[in-house]
């Protein structure tokens, strides 16, 4: 599903992403974890088609066509979705709207009819209650005064309506509170299938408890210094990011070592 | 400059005898003292302080026809195009009321229609309104005051209040040859208790080169409200210039919305006066403009009496090279204490040649009041942009999304559901019909 080579990206000029390589299949879900400023959260937005950042070299290839030739809304209508780690405030625009626009954009280029209206609301009242979400977030403007759970909520509900295939999560578990970690993780393993894939971008093991990964892997100095199964994730929660940022640092230009199971 | 002037005095001395009112010994007096008012001053130039911005010498070049050139047969159309629902129509075609596309409903206590006719009928009561004109504040002002033809005139009886809004459409429709001038004259008298609600729209062809030069006086009685809009939609290539001038009697309301969307220059001035205590405003305005448009609000409230309460909110929206001005003058004179006034204007470019000149000025003599103001102009938050993107709504979609998101601080709060409904398809750019579902969220109140 999605390929990912020797990426380097530079961001105002300064190198973030130092020669990224990452497989991902339909049906997997791989977790990103790293220390803070390793590149993480740079990696989503390239994937999305941010502004701003500055592909120096390698690939991305995603359903066999180049990915970074794509503008955002290309990306988002052949089934890319970035839940943002920072959800972003829109004042004077209801949610609903959004939600509707997205959805019929993704149908029309799919060559499917626009919903009509009570088709729409059927759907998104069935994704609200699988978010465990007030229909009154609908009305309000989009993630504006919401709590910071209600904005990952907010992502999480948008992502079930459109039904991506290949869905980044950026710290979507970051600022959830115990019971919306797993209405959270819920709506995530709904849309588990095996057209799909999942990004998971997490500091925590927690989230990882609740939706078991395929693949860790550890960005560290904008590289993947470490990839390993669900237990990765375990002995880095025991361990933290010294020892492998030490040896991403001897590592110089190697490709990553592997943890645990064979790497692919 | 002498051009101008001699032009306009030699239509005056041709005109003088045909325009309304000319028996009338205290009409004809105040038409030639504001001519010669006129011959004094000129149009404004660029060292007026108040004209710094806008310069209008494009209309002082131009030998504009005063003469009103006959209603043609597109006038019938145009109406239907711009009329709007659930409302009374008071129809002037190239400055002269139309009663045949007019719409008016009978109401006891109420006169409504056309200032010449009410002149014609009854010239004690006009001027007894008229008599107190103010002297014309610049060389606008005077020519509409000496060379008026007609203009919208509501007079309503204490207590009188007027439920339908009134819909005053004002159509150039240039007859070929020379570029027309049109003065509309307004005059709103509400008494005591009595309310209106009125819009004036202006439009006309894009293809011709008119001016409009308009004024409304409005006098709110006691607790009387007067609710005030115009919609500036004329051709791409007139100019337009207004004077709005209010004066509200103790415990009156004057609301006022500015829109404006056409012209190559417009210009609106829009002052109220509190005579008495406890008198409201709330001071909308919104322009949008591509292409070399210029916009221009200047704006005075002047508090001269305690417990005023002001509210000012502007938004401009500009693309291409368009420009705008705004000058929002708030006066707190040493009496008025406890005044409340906060203004505002913001401003989103859309491109880098557009250019916005903002100045709010506050002068406030009085202590114990309550006064705020800011503004700002920014562009479209690319953060915002990409979010929407990343959604799959194309780039011009998510601009004109987040350019109504901008607008709809000042159009959600037009009451006129027709005017508003109007307005989406003036924003510019195209977003999807999502079935009913209003692009507009509700406003957070906090
Ligand atoms: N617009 C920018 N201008 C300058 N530096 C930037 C910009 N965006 C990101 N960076 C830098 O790139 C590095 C990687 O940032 P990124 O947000 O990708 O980290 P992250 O791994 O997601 O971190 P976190 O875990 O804190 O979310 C940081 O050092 C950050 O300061
Ligand atoms: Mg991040």
């Amino acid at each position: 599903m999605l390929e990912i080579r020797n990426l380097h990206v530079s961001v105002e000029g300064k190198p973030i992403l130092r020669g990224i390589d990452l497989d991902l299949r339909a049906g997997e879900v791989h977790a990103i974890m790293g220390p803070n400023g390793s590149g993480k959260s740079t990696l989503a937005h390239v994937l999305a088609g941010r502004d701003g950042y500055v592909v120096t070299d390698g690939e991305v290839r995603y359903r066999g066509q180049d990915l970074l030739a794509l503008a955002p809304e290309e990306r988002a209508h052949e089934g890319v979705f970035l839940a943002f780690q920072y959800p972003v405030e829109i004042p004077g625009v209801a949610n609903v709207y959004l939600l509707k626009a997205a959805l019929n954009a993704l149908r029309k280029h799919r060559g499917e009819a626009e919903l009509d209206a009570m088709d729409f609301l059927a759907l998104v009242r069935d994704k609200l209650g699988l978010m465990e979400m007030d229909e009154a977030l609908l009305y309000r403007a989009v993630n504006q005064g919401f709590s910071g759970g209600e904005k990952k909520r907010n992502e999480i509900l948008q992502m079930a309506v459109l039904e991506p295939r290949l869905a980044i999560l950026d710290e979507t578990d970051s600022g959830l509170d115990i019971d919306a970690l797993k209405v959270v993780a819920n709506g995530v393993n709904a849309l588990r299938n095996p057209e799909r894939a999942i990004v998971l971008v997490t500091h925590y093991q927690r989230l990882l408890d609740h939706i078991v990964p395929d693949r860790v892997h550890v960005l560290a100095q904008g590289r993947i210094a470490r990839s390993g199964g669900p237990e990765l994730a375990r002995e880095l929660e025991a361990r933290g990011y010294g020892w492998i940022e030490a040896q991403a640092g001897e590592g110089g230009r190697e490709a990553a070592p592997e943890a645990g199971e064979a790497g692919r | 400059m002498s051009a101008a002037r001699e032009h306009y005095r030699a239509q005056f001395a041709q005109r003088e005898a045909e325009l309304p009112g000319a028996t009338l010994p205290w009409l004809r007096r105040q038409r030639a003292e504001a001519l010669e008012r006129f011959a004094e001053r000129g149009l404004p130039t660029l060292r007026d302080e108040d004209w710094k911005y806008t310069n209008v010498a494009a209309i002082e070049k131009r030998p504009f026809e005063t003469r009103p050139a006959a209603a043609n047969g597109l006038a019938a159309r145009e109406v239907a195009r711009f009329a709007l629902d659930r409302c009374q129509r008071v129809v002037f075609v190239n400055g002269r009321f139309v009663p045949e596309l007019s719409r008016l409903d009978a109401l006891a206590g109420a006169t409504i229609g056309s200032l010449a006719a009410a002149l014609a009928r009854e010239p004690g009561r006009v001027e007894a309104v008229l008599a107190a004109e103010p002297a014309a504040a610049h060389g606008f002002a005077a020519l509409n005051a000496a060379f008026w033809s007609d203009g919208l005139w509501i007079d309503l009886a204490p207590g009188t209040v007027v439920e339908a809004p009134l819909h005053a459409l004002y159509l150039t429709l240039p007859d070929g040859g020379a570029s027309p001038a049109t003065f509309p004259l307004n005059v709103v008298s509400a008494a005591g208790g009595a309310g209106v609600t009125l819009l004036e729209h202006y439009v006309g062809p894009d293809d011709a080169i008119y001016l409009t030069d308009a004024v409304t006086r409005i006098v709110a009685g006691e607790g009387a409200t007067v609710r005030h809009m115009r919609l500036q939609q004329e051709g791409r290539r007139a100019f337009h210039i207004a004077e709005v001038g209010a004066a509200q009697a103790t415990g009156s309301r004057f609301d006022s919305l500015a829109l404006a969307f056409g012209a190559m220059l417009s210009r609106a001035g829009i002052a109220t006066r509190f005579d008495g205590e406890g008198c409201s405003t709330e001071l909308l305005g919104l322009y949008v403009g591509d292409g070399r448009r210029h916009f221009d609000h200047h704006t005075l409230i002047d508090h001269a009496h305690p417990r005023g309460v002001s509210r000012e909110f502007y938004k401009g929206v500009l693309d291409g090279a368009a420009r705008a001005v705004f000058n929002g003058r708030v006066v707190v004179r040493p009496d008025a204490q406890r005044t409340d006034a906060l203004q505002a204007n913001h401003n989103l470019l859309l491109s880098d040649e557009a250019e916005v000149d903002t100045k709010p000025q506050l002068e406030i003599y009085a202590d114990d009041v309550k006064c705020s103001h800011g503004a700002t102009v920014g562009q479209i938050d690319p953060v915002q942009r990409f979010y929407l993107r990343a959604r799959g709504i194309d780039d011009a979609q998510a601009q004109a999304l987040l350019v109504r998101a901008f607008a709809a601080e000042i159009v959600e709060r037009v009451r006129f559901a027709p005017l508003r409904a109007r307005l989406q398809g003036l924003l510019p750019g195209q977003i999807a019909d999502e079935m009913g579902v209003s692009p507009c969220a509700e406003p957070v109140t906090n």
